[in-house]
């Protein structure tokens, strides 16, 4: 892995939270500057902010995307008690030549009485439907009823889970296998050994939210949840961002004949629990098919996380700093040159998986310092059949020339142009 | 030897520039292909100093070099092949079968391998990244490492034939010896070349018989005296017994021979026939396989299996697999004595020989950077049923786990992602979960490109990205203003609320501008009009239109009756529809019947009293409305009395 670009994203404060759209051709970031910005990936790969604003009056927490089928929707949420949705118009012409969209603000929430410390969209196949959670400990399920008129919308369900919540996961998992389910993190840090994560589960009877779990073992404070796509498995992942990272099994209990209403019981199970970070986990987050967990932690570090084809997970990558501190307000385009080359040597990489090292299992020897293609020196054919050169001139670049042996098939024209 | 389940290895580490960590937070996210990473908060933060950057990481590029491509592209077609066959033959599959398709896998990477090289060659100015160059290498390792599990597990050779392979294994991949040939044939005496002997003991070492006796001949008619010795190594070499499987011949018939052959030699050492020239003494010795001697041609064997395998031919020619092991482990550790630890590729190379098929997979997931190669083989080796002895399911799970991520990585290119559908396909555990999960990320900036998608999807009755992926391009169509693209892809997502709403934007687009778009779209809609009310509506009014502009007034007015009586138009809609209807009203001829003439009057004042219980519009719009009504009025009263007339006269008569 190494780092492709740097943006310089303009933000007169930190960035608290970095959104891609489902598609990854946009994404979205806040900021303490109490803004949003939008930007779009260009042909090229280069990206343009093509929106900015003021969203709220106070910090904005969190960022997400609604599924591209309700139409370009953002929600934020923010130290100023409401969280807000957004829909991006078609603007004036002179906007669009200028490459700006136009965002406007559909609806403010504002039934909390504190800081609404993150928003998520739940899944597409129950509706457009947004859920926030506060400082003060209320899950808010909110559904625009009509997605035509995202104006509208009606506060469905408070859940409240009496601790101070920080983070929410909805199951991704679609509703046939089982109920809308979602867990919630609390960082509430009293030291009472209560259960800082909550799993509720809608029930079709009642048409409430009801508790149907809580991971009694997570008794620190919580500061990220993520579900994992159910790839069709019978259990549910749940990873939790706490003093450390945790990876569980819920294993949903065969219910009583005569319980039919309860909700779920579920057998908990840890899968792995890494105390790598040293320190507080800050998120966990999965990649698209969840073969690879991300975390970061108050060492300043990313880490990357995978299970073996034996279910055994393990660290794979490290993402960290370099210690160069950012000076102020010099030229950063300029900045941006030098060190990009040095950040390049950054040994192979396991993002989606393309590396098969590593991962899979631990190298034989540790790859030598300086070069990401170090590691493959080792595998260099053996002298001969680098030094047989082509012609003495290209003494520099010494090619091996195998005899021709094998009659080449010509090779099969690619698709062509798929790239529309 | 080391052991390799649970040893433990710091991870990679990616240094990110201007970040720095012991004071603050990694923020960071997922994307399709990368990953953006920011610097954000320990608690609060001091404010001030700020200098946001979001940096975006990427994983290793390879996937992305033209070449390789090619490689990935190839590789696909073949793979494919090889399920299918298994799918549709019957019988137990042959094992050349697997040995032909295992070739064409290797073609595939020597043909990689050779355009590489053509571009550099060619090119005055390098062409080729260093990578390439890597990449090069990497190619060529992986080759010889293919070819020699082709040889050992797939064509699972038997004592005889099996060195015969291996020969051929090493002369593939030493093949220097043929450029240094061609240089001294080339020259004037070849005789006197400097490189004579080199390229003789090269020939012998890799068992080129017919080779190296073409140049000792040349030798020998230069040098008269020697001319006995000559023809006693021509002698030896002609006699050298070679295992022909096709033959009649037995192993033990052959060994008897070869042990002959070799007590020939043997004596011809003994006896100091060679002792006046030292290259042929060394000649001889190879050809007893004497292991100082060949130790002591280290730069002509170049690497440990080359000397195991030239020890083999000359030592043990029947070699059995199983013994395999053993020479190599002795082979290897005599000739990398100064070395301390053997690097990946021995170690790949001592696990093949080995019969250790797990270890070679495990050892290449680490020492190769993608997974195309261990993909490939442990399916192949999977379809040859050699990885059912590891216990329980294990073999399958590891061919697809090696498989899901191989097409995984595909999935993040952008043509690519074409390819990694097929893999998924034949992924039964897992492969459509994870075909869903990507599909549906493959961004749809095209119409041509979402059709791709569509039929991917649609082929494999994934009705839940079907009807998402209509519906993402019907909302975009929209935003964009297109409406009839956005009908279309809602009566794909057979979406009626959004065709409902689509068929209004149409309707009010009418009412504003007087005229359709799209009437082509509109008109043709056929039976998937009943999609939603509104937009059989659209449809039917569409098709009034087209009827009046075709002056057949009759149908015309018959069907713009039957819209409001059938309360299929929207009430709103009702005085457009009436407004319409004048022009009918005025004609000459009597178009609207008498009792059609009363529905429309019904429906006028159904309208009216309909719109004086709601709120009064405007003044102004009321004069107007007011004007309309009372015209309607007229015509619909002057077109009765004529209708009437008509009607009443047609039955006198």
């Amino acid at each position: 892995m190494f780092v492709a670009r740097s943006i310089p994203a303009d933000h007169k404060d930190l960035i608290h939270d970095v959104s891609y759209d489902f598609h990854g051709r946009r994404m979205a970031t806040c900021s303490s500057d109490q803004s949003v910005k939008v930007w779009d990936k260009g042909e090229n790969g280069e990206w343009h902010c093509t929106a900015s604003w003021k969203t709220h009056s106070g910090s904005v927490w969190r960022v997400m995307w609604a599924h591209p089928e309700f139409g370009q929707v953002l929600a934020s949420c923010s130290f100023d008690r409401t969280a807000a949705v957004w829909e991006e118009i078609v603007g004036e012409s002179n906007d669009k030549q200028r490459g700006q969209s136009h965002w406007i603000k559909r609806t403010t929430l504002v039934d909390s009485r504190t800081s609404v410390t993150d928003v998520k969209f739940a899944p597409k196949h129950m509706g457009l439907m947004l859920t926030t959670c506060s400082a003060d400990g209320v899950v808010r399920i909110y559904e625009a009823p009509d997605v035509m008129n995202l104006s509208q919308w009606s506060l469905q369900h408070e859940i409240s889970c009496k601790l101070s919540c920080s983070c929410i996961s909805w199951n991704p998992s679609s509703s046939r296998a089982h109920s809308p389910m979602l867990a919630v993190g609390s960082d509430d840090n009293n030291p009472n050994l209560v259960g800082k994560v909550h799993i509720y589960e809608y029930n079709e009877n009642t048409r409430k939210y009801a508790k149907a779990e809580t991971l009694s073992m997570v008794t620190d404070p919580v500061h990220d949840v993520a579900f994992a796509p159910n790839l069709g498995r019978s259990f549910h992942v749940l990873a939790v961002a706490t003093k450390d990272v945790c990876i569980f099994n819920l294993v949903p209990l065969r219910r009583e004949p005569n319980s039919t209403s309860g909700p779920t019981k579920f057998d908990i199970q840890t899968v792995a629990q890494f105390e790598h970070h040293n320190s507080q986990v800050w998120r966990v987050s999965w990649n698209i098919t969840s073969t690879l967990l991300a975390s970061s932690g108050d060492d300043g570090c990313v880490r990357l996380w995978k299970a073996n084809y034996m279910g055994n997970w393990k660290c794979t990558g490290i993402l960290k700093g370099d210690g160069t501190p950012v000076n102020g307000t010099s030229n950063q385009h300029g900045m941006l040159t030098s060190p990009l080359g040095s950040a390049n040597q950054t040994i192979q990489g396991s993002l989606n998986g393309t590396s098969a090292s590593r991962y899979f299992f631990p190298p034989l020897e540790p790859p030598r310092a300086g070069s990401r293609w170090s590691s493959y020196a080792q595998l260099l054919p053996p002298p001969t059949l680098i030094e047989q050169t082509c012609d003495a001139d290209t003494a520099s670049h010494q090619l091996p020339h195998p005899r021709r042996r094998y009659t080449t098939r010509p090779l099969n024209p690619l698709p062509e142009n798929e790239g529309d | 030897m080391w052991e390799i389940e649970e040893l433990d290895v710091e991870p990679v580490t990616t240094v990110i520039p201007w970040v720095n960590s012991s004071k603050c937070r990694l923020g960071f996210e997922w994307g399709p292909g990368d990953m953006l990473f920011y610097e954000t908060v320990k608690g609060g933060g001091p404010k001030g100093k700020v200098c946001p950057l979001i940096h975006v990481v990427r994983k290793d590029e390879e996937m992305y070099s033209p070449i390789l491509r090619k490689l990935f592209n190839e590789s696909h077609h073949i793979f494919v092949g090889l399920q299918r066959s298994q799918e549709e033959s019957t019988s137990k599959p042959k094992t050349h079968q697997f040995v032909s398709i295992s070739k064409n896998y290797r073609s595939v990477i020597r043909a990689c391998i050779e355009e590489l090289q053509h571009i550099a060659v060619s090119s005055a100015v390098s062409a080729l990244t260093p990578q390439d160059y890597n990449q090069i290498s990497i190619l060529l390792a992986v080759e010889l490492i293919w070819n020699l599990c082709e040889i050992l597990f797939i064509e699972a050779a038997p004592a005889g034939t099996l060195l015969l392979h291996l020969l051929d294994w090493v002369q593939v991949h030493n093949a220097g010896v043929d450029d240094e040939a061609q240089e001294l044939l080339h020259s004037e005496d070849p005789a006197q070349h400097p490189k004579f002997w080199d390229v003789v003991i090269c020939y012998v070492l890799q068992g080129r018989i017919q080779e190296a006796r073409q140049l000792l001949a040349k030798q020998a008619t230069q040098k008269p005296a020697a001319s006995s010795m000559f023809k006693t190594m021509d002698g030896l070499l002609k006699k050298m017994p070679v295992f022909n499987p096709s033959g009649n011949q037995t192993l033990t018939e052959f060994e008897l021979k070869w042990g002959h052959w070799y007590e020939e030699c043997n004596r011809h050492l003994e006896d100091s026939s060679f002792a006046s020239n030292s290259n042929m003494e060394t000649v001889c010795k190879i050809l007893l396989g004497d292991k100082d001697t060949l130790l002591s041609q280290k730069k002509h064997l170049t690497n440990w299996y080359h000397f195991l395998v030239t020890r083999l031919l000359y030592t043990h020619p029947a070699v059995k697999p199983q013994d395999l092991q053993y020479y190599a482990q002795e082979c290897m550790v005599l000739f990398l004595k100064n070395r301390i630890e053997p690097e990946p590729l021995d170690s790949i190379l001592l696990a093949a020989f080995k019969f250790d098929i797990l270890q070679v997979i495990k050892d290449c997931s680490i020492a190769l950077n993608n997974w195309w190669f261990v993909a490939h083989l442990t399916d192949l080796l999977d379809h040859c049923k050699l990885l059912q002895s590891h216990n329980l399911n294990f073999g399958s799970n590891l061919r697809e786990f090696l498989l899901l991520e191989y097409a995984s990585g595909l999935f993040t290119h952008h043509s690519l992602w074409q390819l990694a559908v097929d893999y998924f396909d034949y992924c039964p555990e897992f492969g459509k979960a994870y075909l869903e999960l990507h599909i549906e990320r493959v961004s749809l900036d095209t119409e041509r490109k979402a059709l791709k998608v569509l039929r991917i999807c649609e082929q494999r009755q994934m009705t839940e990205q079907v009807r998402s992926i209509c519906k993402i391009m019907a909302k975009k169509s929209l935003h964009n203003n297109r409406l009839g693209s956005a009908l279309s892809w809602s009566i794909r997502a057979k979406d009626a609320g959004f065709a409902t709403l689509i068929s209004d934007r149409f309707l009010e687009d009418y009412c504003s501008r007087g005229s359709f778009s799209d009437l082509e779209l509109i008109d043709n809609l056929g039976t998937s009009m009943l999609l939603s009310d509104r937009l059989t509506f659209l449809g039917k009014y569409c098709e009034f239109h087209r009827l009046y502009g075709e002056k057949r007034f009759t149908e015309a007015a018959k069907l713009l009756l039957s819209l409001m009586t059938a309360r299929l138009a929207p009430r709103s809609f009702w005085m457009t529809l009436l407004t319409d209807a004048l022009p009918l009203l005025e004609q000459k001829k009597v178009i609207f019947s008498a009792e059609q003439t009363y529905e429309l009057m019904q429906c006028l004042e159904e309208l009216t009293s309909c719109s004086e219980q709601n709120e009064r519009p405007s003044e102004q719009e009321d004069d107007i409305e007011l004007t309309k009504v009372e015209l309607l009025r007229l015509a619909l009263a002057r077109n009765l009395a004529s209708a009437i007339v008509q009607e009443g006269s047609v039955n006198a008569f």
